[in-house]
């Protein structure tokens, strides 16, 4: 007799139908949770993407040209003893991504409707327009090359957990691009003479803005893939990116008859703090990498003189913008103080130096310098 | 209120247009002048004219469209634990599942990775919306699948094989099929990896067999989950077409790159015919215990969905850019499924070796013969007794199926597709730097020797991909006890003993098998037995090979 010719088939396929071996194994047991007990997320994540150490016996099976595995150790300076170790702080995977982008945008499109339907944009005043358009405008790239960035360092993590990290983290700027460039043209339609086009052209050629394309575009540049999520994460977004998004339009707008430009950032924000704890989480582990941590303080030390350097340029050449607002509500140098001690804040979760000077008193308050490209919207 | 006002009419805003809305996005790159971006991924096509999005799509009307996707699909995954699914959902569909939901994510975030590639590569940005969102797509795709997995888990009677997901990944002799197939996404040569491999062949050929037909079959056996997740991953799908597509026009543009097409065209048509067919066609004719003689068998799905929708409407219409198609590899590819029996002999290879799986594969029945037959006249001659040697060998104690005297030849495996040459009559073997390889077939041949080399027809391709690794599972395990190999690669159950795989679906633990009833096999790699020969030894061991076999009765 056969097994096909006995019946002992369950007559229910469901779990608990039939006990025997195996049949209470009902949690994926090749991963050791961070936790007590396997988060969804890990469930998701953990392992998907393998490598020899776990789990391939063939090993990669196809490689580049110049026999560069399908994922490789080498595509970046710092080492680590356990890749896997990581867990992303913000635990997203598929469902708590939508879920969040999701909500995010429909919280835009709220504000920007009812802002519009009250007439708000025609009410803003005629300089903070200007700064809309030209400035607002012009930080919308370096959103977008950030995001376009992280876009391309996705592909090298050596795990599952690092590469998604820094995926999301491209999908969160790139929507923030893109959420700054939709708003503009809706509430730019809402206001006679807003030139949609100023803000790349100020971008491009407005000395203001020159630094900080300077530092994005050698954030784009980097080859070693950590050192982009790096300089992003712990150095251009607290010397830059929360500088002009908190520091300067969260803080200076509704002084200026603007409400709904401060929710719009708001959510970048929100992003920001999302993405940092997970950088925190990466490159603490790697610093207190036993083995590795001292070599990686060193890189990441040299990669902060780097981008730093290239940030605080961009962020004092920022300095004028706080003087463009008819009312002012917010100072350069009060905003640079936080970035600075925020960046050293940062420095100090992960073990590395980040204190960098004070601004020099000549330069506070400082006037500000004429915009290069015509502010045409505010005449 | 007056006909056709509604509240949203009232309250709206004018907004700008969809066209506008893309153009401005698009604006939002531009050229660095302060330093110039490397290019991180090699690829020996030029590339000049900026990819158009064809979808115009921007990412505030993708999130929220995505997120009522997964409420849809996570709403009846509960509903179908509330229907109580599982008492009537078919175990020999569900085995199967524990094959393929263990490969398909790696894939799945293989293509996410390549959107970096794709990404860096166009010139211009008017596609990177496009890039962005197929991104993202795919961590949808791998994680909703983890998901899925999770919960058959949770949920089947029989979770042993779930539970080792991942790392069964890494180990099994066909998940490695599945990996190369996932590894073409993203290694090599970019644009033949992320461009023409993944989407304008896996993505617009092939998934309509993996996320259509397969979706279908799963119903018919009472496993409303897998059509839910993912008929929902297939409507992703016409995006990464759209982008594939617009990506293949740019890359027409520039004669130079029409020999390299016409290579990784042929190259990645017929390595997914070998891979996906093989996978897909098994689950779909041998997963099932649907036997409605009305519907659809496998070659006549590979006909619609392949032949009919992919060759004819997208395929050959590329020879008017001047791209030469090989139409001969087409023919063959659907002769393989209707005369030269491949999913039924890639089904018999499965089962020959079922105690290396980590999911249970069952006999087929009389009911099973029958339907076969009908589809595929002359099968019961073929394949109708190494199935009721298959049964007949299913109880522990017996000889494994794979070492009994049933005449069965157990294959060689295919350099290039690592599927196992089972078609015998197209049996390859050549040398490549010195050394001797098998293939399942002259493309797959073509393929390792022409294709995945640093020149191509005397043009230099340093930018290609080279086949590297330890290939070929049986060598890994070449002089290895069965029980020993099973205990290595750890598909065993909690009790230490008892296999996970089964070659039944008998629940009752006096029916498991366990690493006793395997000992004293030993796995032989057959290339390397090929490689230690004569050249006359070697001459007749092909020729003997692509004659075939006979299964006795045992």
């Amino acid at each position: 007799m056969t097994m096909q010719e006995a019946d002992t088939t369950a007559a229910s396929a469901a779990a608990g139908a039939k006990v025997f071996p195996g049949s209470d194994s009902r949690r994926y047991n090749y991963f050791e949770p961070k936790g007590r007990k396997a988060t969804h997320y890990e469930d998701v994540t953990v392992d998907v993407q393998p490598d020899p150490e776990r789990y391939l016996l063939q090993n990669w099976i196809i490689s580049f040209g110049d026999g560069t595995p399908t994922y490789s150790k080498d595509w970046t300076a710092l080492k680590c003893t356990d890749w896997h170790g990581f867990r992303a702080p913000d635990q997203e995977w598929e469902r708590t991504h939508y879920q969040r982008q999701s909500t995010i945008v429909g919280m835009i499109q709220n504000v920007v409707e009812n802002a519009r339907r009250a007439g708000a944009p025609q009410r803003f005043d005629k300089a903070w327009v200007a700064v809309l358009q030209n400035h607002v405008g012009a930080f919308k790239h370096a959103e977008y090359g950030l995001g376009t960035a992280l876009m391309r360092a996705q592909r090298y993590g050596y795990t599952q957990m690092v590469n998604n990290a820094i995926l999301t983290n491209a999908s969160y700027k790139l929507r923030f691009a893109q959420d700054l460039t939709l708003y503009l043209a809706e509430v730019g339609s809402d206001i006679g003479g807003f030139d949609l086009d100023a803000g790349k052209a100020h971008w491009l050629d407005d000395p203001i803005w020159q630094p900080c394309r300077e530092a994005v575009e050698h954030i784009r540049a980097a080859t070693d893939f950590l050192e982009q999520y790096f300089a992003v994460n712990l150095v251009f977004e607290p010397l830059v990116g929360e500088l002009f998004r908190s520091g300067f339009v969260m803080q200076v707008a509704a002084a200026q008859n603007d409400f709904s430009t401060p929710s719009v950032i708001s959510a970048a924000e929100a992003d920001y703090e999302r993405n940092l704890a997970n950088a925190v989480e990466l490159f603490a582990l790697l610093l207190h990498d036993a083995a590795h941590g001292q070599d990686n303080r060193t890189m990441l030390q040299s990669w902060f003189t780097h981008h730093a350097g290239l940030a605080v340029k961009a962020a004092l050449q920022l300095q004028p913008l706080w003087s463009l607002p008819r009312v002012k509500a917010a100072s350069f140098a009060d905003a640079f103080e936080r970035a600075r001690n925020r960046v050293a804040a940062i420095g100090r979760e992960i073990g590395i130096d980040a204190d960098l000077p004070a601004l020099p008193p000549v330069e506070v308050g400082q006037p500000a310098a004429p915009a290069a490209v015509s502010d045409a919207a505010a005449e | 209120m007056p006909d056709g006002l509604t509240l949203n009419k009232i309250t709206s805003q004018k907004g700008i247009g969809i066209s506008e809305a893309a153009r401005r996005v698009a604006d939002l790159g531009w050229t660095p002048s302060y330093v110039k971006e490397a290019m991180a991924f090699p690829t020996d096509y030029k590339i000049s004219k900026a990819p158009r999005d064809p979808m115009k799509q921007v990412l505030r009307s993708y999130f929220p469209m995505q997120e009522e996707k997964d409420n849809r699909v996570y709403g009846a995954l509960d509903a179908a634990l509330r229907g109580d699914m599982f008492r009537n959902v078919e175990p020999r569909w569900i085995e199967w599942m524990k094959l393929f939901l263990a490969i398909i994510p790696f894939p799945e975030i293989s293509a996410a990775r390549s959107m970096a590639t794709l990404g860096q590569l166009a010139p211009g940005d008017d596609l990177r919306t496009g890039f962005t969102m197929q991104m993202i797509d795919e961590f949808r795709h791998s994680t909703i699948q983890m998901n899925l997995k999770k919960w058959y888990m949770e949920n089947y009677i029989d979770p042993a094989g779930f539970d080792i997901t991942e790392k069964a990944f890494g180990k099994c002799y066909a998940t490695t099929i599945g990996r190369q197939f996932g590894e073409a996404f993203l290694t090599g040569d970019a644009i033949t990896a992320s461009n023409i491999y993944l989407q304008v062949v896996a993505e617009t050929a092939f998934t309509n067999t993996l996320f259509v037909a397969m979706p279908s079959e799963a119903a018919r056996n009472g496993d409303y989950a897998l059509p839910t997740v993912f008929l929902s991953v297939q409507s992703d799908e016409s995006r990464h077409i759209g982008n594939g597509h617009s990506m293949l026009m740019s890359v027409l543009k520039e004669p130079d790159n029409h020999l390299l097409l016409e290579r990784d065209i042929r190259y990645s048509f017929w390595q997914n015919h070998m891979i996906v067919d093989a996978a897909i066609g098994t689950i779909i004719e041998y997963g099932t215990k649907n036997r409605d003689k009305n519907k659809e068998s496998y070659a006549e799905l590979w006909h619609r969905w392949i032949f009919e929708d992919y060759y004819r409407t997208y395929m050959l219409p590329l020879e008017k850019y001047g791209i030469k198609i090989h139409h001969d590899d087409v023919h063959e590819a659907f002769d393989s499924i209707v005369k030269k029996n491949y999913v039924h002999k890639i089904a018999q290879f499965f089962s020959a070796g079922w105690w290396a799986n980590f999911w249970r594969i069952e006999a087929m029945t009389e009911r099973d013969f029958e339907w076969f037959e009908s589809k595929y006249p002359g099968w019961y001659d073929e394949f109708g007794i190494w199935w009721e040697n298959y049964a007949k060998l299913s109880k522990p104690g017996s000889v494994p199926i794979t070492f009994a005297d049933t005449g069965y030849v157990y294959p060689h495996r295919c350099w290039s597709s690592l599927v196992p040459c089972v078609i015998r009559e197209d049996f390859q073997v050549d040398e490549v730097n010195g050394e001797l390889f098998t293939y399942a077939s002259e493309v797959d041949r073509w393929t390792h020797k022409e294709a995945f080399a640093g020149e191509y027809q005397g043009r230099p391709t340093p930018a290609m991909g080279r086949f590297s690794g330890r290939r070929q599972w049986e060598e890994v395990y070449d002089g290895w006890d069965l029980a020993d190999a099973i205990q290595d690669m750890g598909f065993v159950r909690p009790d230490g003993k008892t296999l996970v795989a089964q070659p039944h679906l008998s629940f009752e633990e006096k029916d498991m098998w366990t690493l006793d009833h395997v000992r004293g096999h030993t796995i032989r790699s057959p290339l390397l037995a090929l490689r230690e020969m004569t050249p006359q030894q070697r001459q007749a061991h092909v020729e003997e090979y692509r004659k075939g076999f006979t299964i006795r009765r045992v």
